[in-house]
Parts: C-alpha cells; structure tokens; sequence
C-alpha cells in the first residue's frame, strides 16, 4: 500500500489492510532522516517532540524559525528539525545565532544545544547573549555528561558521580544553571525533566512567543553512559527518579535550585519578566543620536 | 553588478590602510560586522562603527574573536555580506571559524593586520608571520584565498576585491594587511559607484522541495539559499551530502572535500593576482608582499644603479600562490636567482623555493619584525646572489635585522 511519509520504507511497511496514520508531529520532523542517533532510553528524542508540539501550538509560521545547535547529542537536534536549521561549531551556537538574528530580526531563532556546548566550552557566549538581551530561545537537555564522545565529566556533573575522566567521583560544583541564566539576565527561565512532557511543551510554547533572552533546562537520562557507570539502571529507572525526586516550585528562587546527585528536583518556571532586547536599545540609543539618519537596521539594508 | 551607491564615498582621502579597509568593506556591500578589540586592526571596526548605522547596517562588539568569526556567518546565512577584523592573537582564535566557512561553503571576509608575534607578540608593530596560519591555520584539508595590499590604496581595493572573491568561490577570504600598511596614511581616490565592479551572492532559483544547498553547479560553487525563506535547509560542519544531511564516511568525504579543493585549484590562473616591475630583463627577481614589497622595490633600484639587473614579482593574491610566474622566471635564460625579503624568519620563501626548484638559489631575507627591513639589507642579499656566493636558502638572522 502508499504511505505518505519521507520515513525510510523499511520503517513504516504495514501489513496488508492497515493504514498509515501520520503523528502529528511529522511535519515538523525530518522523518527520511530515520531512525535518528540516540540511544533508547535517551531523552533528547523526548524533548523534539514536545518542540515539534510546542511550534504547533504556538502558531508560528515555521518558514521563519532556525533552530541552530552546537556540537554534541543535543547538537544534533538541529539535523532533524523540518526547518531552515544550523549544526554549528561546538560552544558557538549562541554567537552563530545572534548573528542570525541581527542580520534578520524576523527571525525566530532557537538554539538547542547541551549542558556541555552551552555551559563550558560555550559558557562566555551564554553569558553575554543573556547580558545582551538577545532575542534567542535557548533549550539545554543537560544530561550531566558528555554523551558524545563516551560519558565525560561536565558542568553540570553533580557531586560523586563516576564518569569517565572522574573515575573515582566527581568533586566539582556543578552550575546551576537557572541561577546563571537569570543572574546574567535571561527573561525566561525554566527547568524540567524529560518526565514533564506537557510542561516543556507549554515552556517551549512561551518562550517561542516571548522576546528576549530565554532559556529552558530539560533534564534528562543518559542510560548508555551517566545511568550504566553510576549503575543508576535503565533510562525508565531515571524518568521514576525524575517523577519522584521532582518539586514543582514556580517561581522559586533560582539560587536554591542547585541540583545535587540523585537528590531533589526543583522544577517550574523561575522567571517571568520584561526587559527591553539588544535591538529595542540599540535601536532606541542611534535613533536619539542620530534622528533621521538612522533608518534601523531591523530591514532588508543588512541582507544583500 | 555595480556597487550600491549609498555606500561608497567618492572623492579623494587621506586614509590610513584600516580606514581604508573599511571603506571598502563598505563599497563591497558589507553591512555587518561582528569584531573584538585588538591592535593594530582596531580602527576599522571603529570606523565601521560609525559609518554603517547610517547605512541600515550593523557593528556587534562581540565577547571575544571565537564568537566574532561565528556570528559573521550567522548573519551571512540571514544574507547579509559580513566581514570580521583582528590581529594575530585574535586571528589564532578564529581558525576553528575559517574552517567552519570553508566547509560550510559561507562567504565572508576576515582582515588580519599583522603584527609581530608569537602570542602577544609586538601589538604596535608590524609583521608578515601569519602568511602561513592563512594558508594552513585552520585543520583539515581546503582552500582558502588570501590578498596582501602593500598601501592604503589597495587596502580599499583589495577588500573590495576579498568580498567578490567569497561570494564567486564561496570560501573564507583573508584580507592580510600588516601594522604599517594598517597604520600608514595615504591619498586613497575611491572612484564612483557606477566604476566600482561587485560580484553578488548567486541565490538559488529553485523553489522549496527542489533545491538541495550542496549541489554544485558546473563551476563546482552551489547556489545559496537565505534562512527564513523557506526552503528548511540543513547545514552542517560535519561532513555532508548535497541535502547538507551528516554522512560521516570515506566516500562522502572523499567527494565534498575534493570538491572543496578542486573548485580553487581548478581555477588558480582566475584567481591569482601579482606585479611585475622591471622583471622583463631581471636576472635577480625579488618576491615580495604588502609592505616589505615597497621596501624591496627601493632595493631594486639600488641594484640597478650598481647593475645588477634586478625585478621585483608582488602577489597581490598570495593564496592560491602564483606558482607559473615563479617557475616559469626560474627556468629563463640568464636567470641568476631569487631574494626573498619578508618580516617572518620564513614563509613565503618555501613557496618560492618550491616553485623553484632548485634551478636557482633562493635567498631568504629574514626580519623577525616591529619594523621594515633596511633596503640595504635586501640589496647586500641581490649583491650576493649575483655575484653567485653560496648560503642556504633559510640562515640564522643576520646581524642588522630587527633594528
């Protein structure tokens, strides 16, 4: 029988007499580009779906939306997005984007990337779009680890727990991130596990219509490398963590929400509020400096 | 076409090579640039900074060179033409970058101002040591172009120039300045508009659903597409098929990476640039570039006066390198050798010596920079090879340099 999917044949060959039922999410995903990299258990695929979702309610217009990722298991996000969509260097999705999004304010630019590309080796980019106000949506799956090259010890690392480069535990602090976000002055500050699907949808959704800074924490499981050296079990085992260990506090104060190893989740929506974005003040501060020699810059003169 | 109008500023200046450059980033199109502070190179982006607001562009000063050599390329995929300024320290940090351009296929233009180095080096003072990062600096296999102006004058022209060359090639174009060019200040006669040649961006005429962002026309250069058009396209820096999709194997690589090559190698001749002045009769041909050109050509003269029938070759695009020249000179009757000044211990002459090939003597004429080289310091070099005395082409740095 015809199927009406770009999903590989071997994939989606139904017995004789059964129709095929698109999800609904198809549309939204590069379906001939399955089955995708990551592991069962894993719950980066968890997260597109809720963003596949989360574009739909939100109503926009997905000719004008680029996810751009940087390098890692999040990274490769972008590869199977239906959108115009950026794999980028690792650590660098944020400046990428910002590029992006000042050569075309019409843009909604996502970037969707991991703990390790955004919060170490991307760090000091992170920080200064959040300073900045721009006007990027941020999604961070921390897994605690570096998925991609064989479970590494990261920022996110909580106390004790075995990685490869901390075979004996880990001893570093790990970052808080939604406290990071909001003290460099993100406008949309969220955290949730993989297990929270409506609610990341609904995040997602929000942020999607917010402009500025936003950022949205995902935790989730890494059976392959995080969950097997800690012999924490299987990706299920980590989702029954996240339900049990999880505490729903909107708008708890971001510096107590630190996670610690297999301890308590605080999760909700921290922050919630308005500032004005880097193009709003740079188009205000040359617009008073300038008058009618400024003609903005938020239009076609910057695209050749 | 013909460049836009609004931003070229015809009439005759006095510029130095930094504000120059800007200028003709200006005159090329470019309304965006993402930079980082660092000397000499500053002063194009402050001027940039001024200028392009009211131009309907941008100037971002961004965190540091990692993210200013990325977000140029954010903006060129929104379709602007963008470019980034640095220094040494500043151009080691935006390697990663350069190869990310030229995998992505993503033109845009970097402009280093040479100073002396390794690490922080001498920050005021000139240098020519970064003419091999330029060639080689980022990792993997490709091709980029590099163009080497020796005055405020071809600072202007040849940025201009950097810009069409990344927009017909779709490659990462180094615009390799030194301090002094960057600093010194000259007449720069910026002609009209309508005199001004621009080469734009090949967008696709393909419709969403047809159009595939790896697929290289008969030129081996895709057509490009904007963001937020439509077409949902995928780009990656990792290996990729025509869909831009991630194949990480031999066979893939195989194929986009020679490509990549191919399509400079293939078209060397279009692409390289030189002058030749009094090389018709030389027996002693100087090679040189950017300001150590301007210096060489003082010891030209010098060693016509004594004689000595000297000519000066400068490559204004060093990269590709103008291998047939050098080669075809190298095996002209009466040819006694070749002087190679530059202000490195070493760069450009193993290209020389290459193309050479051992049919004549190379002469290396070190400076390890933080200023030029004396003419006469070349000119005992010509004397030497002339006269058919014997050193190896790279020797220790003779006493006198670095003066």
């Amino acid at each position: 029988m015809s199927v009406t999917t770009n999903m590989p044949q071997a994939l989606c060959e139904l017995p004789e007499g059964m129709e095929y039922i698109p999800n609904p999410v198809e549309e939204f995903i590069r379906t001939d580009r399955m089955p995708h990299i990551w592991c069962p258990g894993c719950g980066i695929g968890t997260t597109v779906n809720c963003f596949a979702r989360a574009l739909h309610n939100a109503k926009v217009n997905l000719d004008n939306v680029v996810v751009v990722s940087g390098i890692g298991c999040t990274g490769r996000v972008a590869g199977y997005v239906e959108l115009d969509s950026f794999h980028t260097t690792h650590g660098r999705a944020i400046p990428f984007a910002t590029g992006l999004k000042l050569a075309n304010p019409k843009l909604t630019v996502v970037v969707y990337s991991g703990d390790g590309d955004l919060a170490a080796i991307g760090g000091n980019h992170f920080i200064h779009a959040a300073r900045r106000n721009m006007d990027l949506k941020i999604i961070c799956v921390n897994n605690f680890t570096y998925g991609m090259t064989g479970g590494q010890a990261g920022p996110t690392t909580p106390g004790t727990a075995i990685t490869t480069t901390t075979p004996y535990g880990c001893y570093e602090e790990p970052f808080n991130l939604p406290y990071l976000a909001e003290s460099c002055g993100a406008v949309y500050v969220a955290r949730w596990t993989a297990f929270h699907v409506r609610q990341i949808t609904h995040a997602m959704t929000e942020a999607l219509k917010k402009k500025g800074f936003t950022f949205i924490e995902i935790l989730s499981p890494c059976p392959t490398l995080y969950l097997r050296r800690n012999k924490l079990g299987e990706g299920l085992d980590m989702m029954n963590y996240f339900k049990e260990a999880s505490v729903i506090k909107p708008g708890a104060n971001t510096k107590e929400v630190a996670l610690s190893y297999q301890g308590p989740i605080i999760v909700g929506k921290f922050v919630d509020v308005e500032r004005p974005t880097f193009l709003e003040m740079m188009n205000q501060q040359v617009q008073r400096t300038l008058h009618a020699q400024y003609t903005g810059c938020a239009d076609d003169h910057v695209r050749s | 076409m013909k460049a836009d109008p609004s931003g070229v500023l015809t009439g005759i200046h006095f510029l130095d090579g930094d504000q120059a450059c800007c200028e003709g980033a200006l005159a090329a199109g470019c309304r965006f640039a993402a930079g980082y502070p660092i000397t000499p190179s500053t002063e194009v982006v402050e001027r940039f900074a001024q200028r392009v607001p009211q131009l309907g562009g941008m100037f971002i000063q961004m965190e540091d060179e990692l993210a200013s050599s990325i977000a140029i390329q954010g903006a060129v995929w929104a379709g602007a033409k963008a470019f980034t300024v640095t220094s040494g320290p500043g151009f080691s940090l935006m390697m990663e970058h350069i190869g990310y351009a030229a995998m992505t296929e993503t033109p845009c233009v970097f402009v280093n101002v040479q100073r002396g180095g390794p690490s922080t080096g001498l920050p005021t003072l000139p240098a020519q040591a970064d003419m091999m990062q330029a060639r080689w600096g980022s990792h993997g296999d490709y091709e980029a172009i590099s163009v080497c102006p020796n005055s405020p004058q071809e600072a202007f022209d040849l940025t201009i120039e950097a810009f069409n060359l990344s927009e017909k090639y779709r490659v990462p174009v180094m615009v390799m300045m030194d301090e002094c060019v960057g600093h010194m200040t000259e007449k720069v006669v910026v002609p009209p508009a309508s005199e001004i040649e621009i080469t734009p961006r090949r967008f696709t005429n393909l419709k969403p659903g047809e159009y595939l962002p790896y697929r290289a026309e008969a030129d081996g250069v895709p057509d490009f597409a904007r963001a937020g058009e439509g077409y949902h396209f995928h780009i990656s820096g990792v290996t990729h098929d025509e869909r831009g999709y991630v194949a990480a194997n031999a066979a893939t690589q195989q194929k986009l990476v020679r490509r990549l090559v191919d399509k400079i190698r293939s078209r060397v001749d279009e692409i390289v640039r030189y002058e030749e002045t009094f090389v018709e009769d030389a027996e002693i041909v100087l090679v040189a570039y950017g300001i150590t050109a301007r210096v060489a050509l003082r010891a030209v003269q010098m060693a016509r006066e004594q004689g000595i029938r000297a000519g000066l070759l400068r490559p204004l695009v060093v990269w590709p390198f103008p291998e047939k020249p050098i080669r075809e000179l190298a095996q002209r009757a009466g040819m006694s050798g070749f002087v190679v000044p530059e202000l490195n211990l070493g760069q450009i002459v193993h290209e020389v010596e290459r193309c050479v090939a051992g049919r004549v003597p190379t002469r290396l004429v070190p400076h390890a920079g933080g200023t030029v080289h004396r003419p006469e310091e070349i000119l005992e070099a010509i004397v030497e090879v002339a006269r058919g005395e014997k050193k190896t082409a790279v020797e220790p740095c003779p006493a006198g340099v670095g003066r």
